[in-house]
């Protein structure tokens, strides 16, 4: 009988530095039931089957519950309606088609080619003034001084959310991003923060809309509130406000996990780093890799619509499916020597960016901000090294990333 | 160079278009144009669209091969 | 030294896609003997999907399609010289020119050529197409250009379907002719021929169901299309979109089992005598290959799809390097893609045979779905229109031969009802490959 509590144990922060034996562990039943009632599915074939089928749902959050506040007024009738609202008007991660396409299509037509292609500058710049901001000192903190500000200053840019205003939903992005933690989801504590933290944020965004649609300054919110030729909306009021949510927290919460994971595995992997300082053009080989070796998003979750059969195990109606990305990307059946990070393999087909309809929309700006700014660190670091193997990690399981990374230096070219 | 896209492989996710823009194009919902034939000075950017596909479908000969060389030594 | 003649080498006839993924994979298992390549175009090997929509689009350059190689080849090529006559007790490949070939071992992958106007005289006007090949696709981009009055394809298969789509996007007046009741009746069935019908409408192609042409009139040049109900149509440019047959005429005195449809194969690819005895030196891949199906239990089918060329050339190359009890079967599932006014159009599966149709996502009205063919309780075949991503998951169904409709309690899913597929009745006695064929290599 394979241990049913693994997945607790991968949520355990004590196994967040090194969660890849558990996830051997779990692929050894490519289906495995918890003892919650839960479904972890770790293996390469599996799910790569299942993030093709049509009967997993990611319409999976908890219904939104407003705690009492003791006013009748809110707690009888405008909260319950809140409540409704947002239970219906979920972000395009938490939906299913055909809502999930007619928003996809909304965010896709706004995050055109040109406007992606045109951050390339911006990028750089970016990455360029945040590694000017360390000369002098001998010790660089990777997430503090370019990974977390690098992702969310090119996220401000692209959504058109004045710089000013970031610090204030920092925090509230954070809170937000716990929605794909599956502990944080059943606690009541957390509930109640990110009923706080969504409303303080959807009427931020609700006022910046507005702005937008008398004065429209070119990006992406702009586009995304702009009415079509007679007037009308494009998109509902709700969902353009938690789509405009759900690009600021993914642009504040992810790529910041590709850009650390892939500074510390380049520094245990030295020779690696000094290839990739006199081959930039390995950079994209690189970068794929690192989404299969380290991503950014370990496991995402869905729902059972129907009795689903795969491996010789049916999943039952209604269950609760994880999907563990990064033990599929060091699934032995799948990849030669998985635990070693090797840009060179022949066939690098991750689930880096999950799989299927849902694939990250987010996916080319990550790329770039990961090569622009791993190769200007390789490049411009004199002897970086490790302060600490392994670095202290965020409190998430999914996306998992270090909290910090010290890296001590001789100097900056 | 000379590029083919397996287009029973390609689900549409556009991560070509956006490393080599121009080359490869997505029309309506899911069909994709590229250009068979890229200009070599940019490589860099095809290599990404091979890279970046997430499907692995597409294939590229950077140059007509030297029919002299033994086999097995191009990607 | 020993008294054993040099080794002739591998001779592959058909400079196509499937001769070329077939040579690549002789020398990644490590064949490293001699390889010719015969083609009876001057071309190296080039890709035919864009032939049809880019480059009459002229978007592309008819030359710009040439493919890849991937792995170095160091063939010998014979271009532009057809092969004309296969003796099989010498071993020698008679090309036009005179050249004889000597081999030991030899893959057929000559692939198929465009079904000409069953009237010679009138297939030899000016102004008549076909669409087939490279020089095809230019002759045709350079008559479209000069903006002809109007452009009549007969034949509503997926090629005619593509090349009506591209004409009304050049804004050519397009009359399209089929004898069924729907585009694409052959191929996908009335029922999913009906949306590419409404497609036609809203494109404003003059579309004539159920309606068979006579003749193509003309002197010197096409001027009429005369239709069987008496009616005829002006008409500047006509493509004869009928399909493809088999280029097997070069193995007509081989005393093989080849005719229009192919050359017949035993499961491991290797070529079949007319007496049923399989060849251990000679094999087929790609269009020209009719082999027994294990999907479809071991029907005879000659598939006309890219996806095919590529996996049948490598499956028969890994064979013709195996010890003779080392041959493997082999098995596929069809697939194939078209574009067309709009939509992306991806099937897997062989319809042929199909009783049953049901619609498992989205809708035929939004001409936007997933749809599923049944025969006898089984999914035999699956298509989409736009839905690409949910594909494979019914792929997988299909290549397990799954009950039907395979899937329920899916997202997006209408209430599952079984239409009538609305296939036409099997032509007789005409070669034509298998159902879905008519579109890409």
């Amino acid at each position: 009988m394979a241990d049913d509590t693994l997945f607790s144990q991968v949520l355990d922060p004590a196994n967040r530095a090194d969660p890849y034996p558990l996830y051997a562990r779990l692929r050894e039943t490519p289906v495995a039931r918890q003892s919650d009632g839960k479904v972890v599915v770790s293996t390469h074939a599996a799910i790569r089957s299942l993030v093709f089928d049509p009967r997993l749902s990611s319409e999976d959050l908890p219904p939104s519950r407003r705690p009492r506040t003791g006013n009748p007024l809110k707690d009888w009738f405008l909260n319950p309606l809140k409540d409704r609202v947002a239970n219906a008007h979920r972000p395009l991660i938490f939906r299913d088609p055909p809502a999930h396409d007619a928003l996809r299509g909304f965010v896709m037509a706004e995050f055109g080619v040109e406007r992606v292609r045109a951050l390339h500058g911006r990028v750089s710049s970016l990455v360029d003034a945040l590694i000017e901001n360390c000369r002098g000192r001998d010790e660089v903190c990777l997430v503090e001084d370019l990974s977390y500000p690098l992702p969310v200053a090119v996220i401000c840019d692209l959504l058109g959310v004045p710089e000013a205003d970031e610090p204030q939903f920092q925090a509230w992005a954070t809170q937000l991003a716990t929605a794909l933690e599956p502990d944080a989801r059943g606690d009541e504590a957390t509930r109640r923060a990110n009923v706080a933290a969504f409303d303080a944020i959807a009427s931020y965004m609700r006022a910046l809309i507005k702005a937008k649609r008398r004065h429209p300054t070119g990006d992406m919110l702009s586009g995304l509130a702009a009415r079509g030729a007679s007037g009308e909306a494009r998109m509902g009021e709700v969902d353009l406000i938690s789509t405009a949510i759900l690009l600021l927290v993914a642009g504040h919460e992810t790529t910041v996990n590709l850009i650390t994971n892939g500074m510390l595995t380049l520094l245990r992997h030295p020779d690696e780093l000094e290839r990739l300082k006199s081959e930039p053009a390995r950079a994209p080989r690189v970068i794929e890799e690192l989404l299969r070796y380290e991503p950014p998003v370990h496991f995402r979750t869905r729902k059972a619509l129907g009795d689903i059969d795969i491996g010789g195990t049916i999943i039952p109606k209604g269950t609760a499916i994880i999907l563990l990305f990064a033990a599929a990307n060091r699934d032995p059946a799948r990849f030669a020597d998985p635990d070693r990070f090797d840009p060179d393999r022949p066939d690098i087909q991750h689930f880096g960016f999950g799989g299927g309809l849902h694939y990250c929309v987010g996916a080319p700006l990550a790329r770039i901000q990961a090569e622009i700014a791993l190769l200007a660190l390789c490049r411009r670091l004199h002897d970086p090294r490790l302060l600490a193997d392994p670095p202290p990690y965020r409190p998430g399981a999914s996306l998992r990333g270090p909290e910090m990374l010290g890296i001590s230096i001789t100097g900056i070219t | 160079m000379r590029v083919v896209v397996d287009l029973n492989r390609c689900q549409g996710y556009a991560q070509c278009c956006y490393a080599a823009p121009g080359r490869f194009e997505l029309r309506g919902r899911e069909i994709l144009f590229y250009d068979p034939a890229p200009p070599n000075h940019e490589r860099a950017e095809i290599e990404r669209a091979v890279e970046a596909c997430p499907v692995h479908a597409i294939s590229v000969a950077f140059a007509d091969i030297d029919l002299k060389r033994p086999p097995g030594t191009a990607r | 030294m020993s008294g054993t003649p040099e080794p002739l080498g591998i001779a592959i006839v058909g400079a196509s896609l499937a001769g070329l993924r077939g040579a690549e994979a002789l020398r990644l298992n490590g064949y490293d003997g001699p390889l010719s390549i015969v083609g009876d175009e001057p071309y190296r090997p080039y890709d035919r999907p864009p032939l049809s929509k880019h480059v009459l689009a002229g978007e592309l350059a008819a030359g710009a399609t040439q493919l890849p190689n991937l792995v170095s080849l160091d063939a010998r090529w014979h271009l532009g010289q057809a092969a004309i006559k296969l003796d099989r007790e010498a071993r020698i490949i008679a090309l036009a020119g005179g050249t004889a070939l000597s081999f030991d071992r030899l893959l057929i992958a000559t692939g198929a050529q465009a079904r000409p106007w069953p009237d010679p005289e009138a297939a030899r006007l000016s102004g008549v197409h076909t669409l087939r090949g490279r020089d095809d696709a230019a002759d045709l981009r350079a008559a479209l250009v000069k903006n002809p009055g109007r452009v009549v394809i007969v034949g509503a298969g997926l090629i005619g379907c593509e090349a009506a789509s591209c004409c009304r996007d050049l804004g050519l007046p397009v009359t399209l002719i089929d004898p069924n009741p729907t585009p694409l009746a052959r191929s996908l069935g009335g029922a999913i021929g009906g949306v590419i019908a409404g497609c036609l409408r809203d494109a404003g192609v003059d579309f004539r169901p159920g309606t068979q042409v006579r003749a193509l009139e003309g002197d010197g040049a096409v001027r009429r299309v005369a239709l069987s109900n008496g009616a005829a149509i002006d008409a500047d440019l006509v493509i004869v979109a009928l399909g493809a047959v088999r280029a097997t005429g070069w193995l007509a005195a081989a005393a093989l089992m080849a005719d229009a449809g192919g050359v017949t194969c035993d499961g491991a690819c290797r070529v079949l005598t007319a007496d049923g005895t399989a060849v251990p030196e000679i094999y087929a891949a790609g269009d020209v290959a009719r082999w027994p199906i294990p999907l479809y239990d071991g029907r005879l089918v000659s598939i006309e799809h890219w996806g095919n060329a590529v996996e049948q050339a490598r499956h028969a190359a890994r064979n013709m390097l195996a010890a003779p009890d080392d041959q493997r079967p082999y098995d596929h599932l069809p697939a194939f893609w078209s574009s067309q006014f709009g939509i992306n159009i991806k099937a897997v599966g062989l319809t042929e045979g199909a009783d049953s149709l049901a619609v498992v996502q989205g809708s035929l009205a939004a001409r936007r779905f997933l749809a599923v063919y049944g025969q006898a309780g089984r999914s035999i075949a699956a298509v989409s229109f736009d839905e690409a991503r949910w594909l494979p998951a019914y792929a997988e169904r299909v290549a397990a031969r799954r009950p039907f409709p395979p899937i329920r309690d899916a997202n997006d899913q209408p209430a599952i009802t079984s239409l009538p597929p609305g296939f036409p009745p099997p032509r007789a006695a005409r070669h034509h490959g298998v159902a879905m064929g008519g579109a890409h290599g």
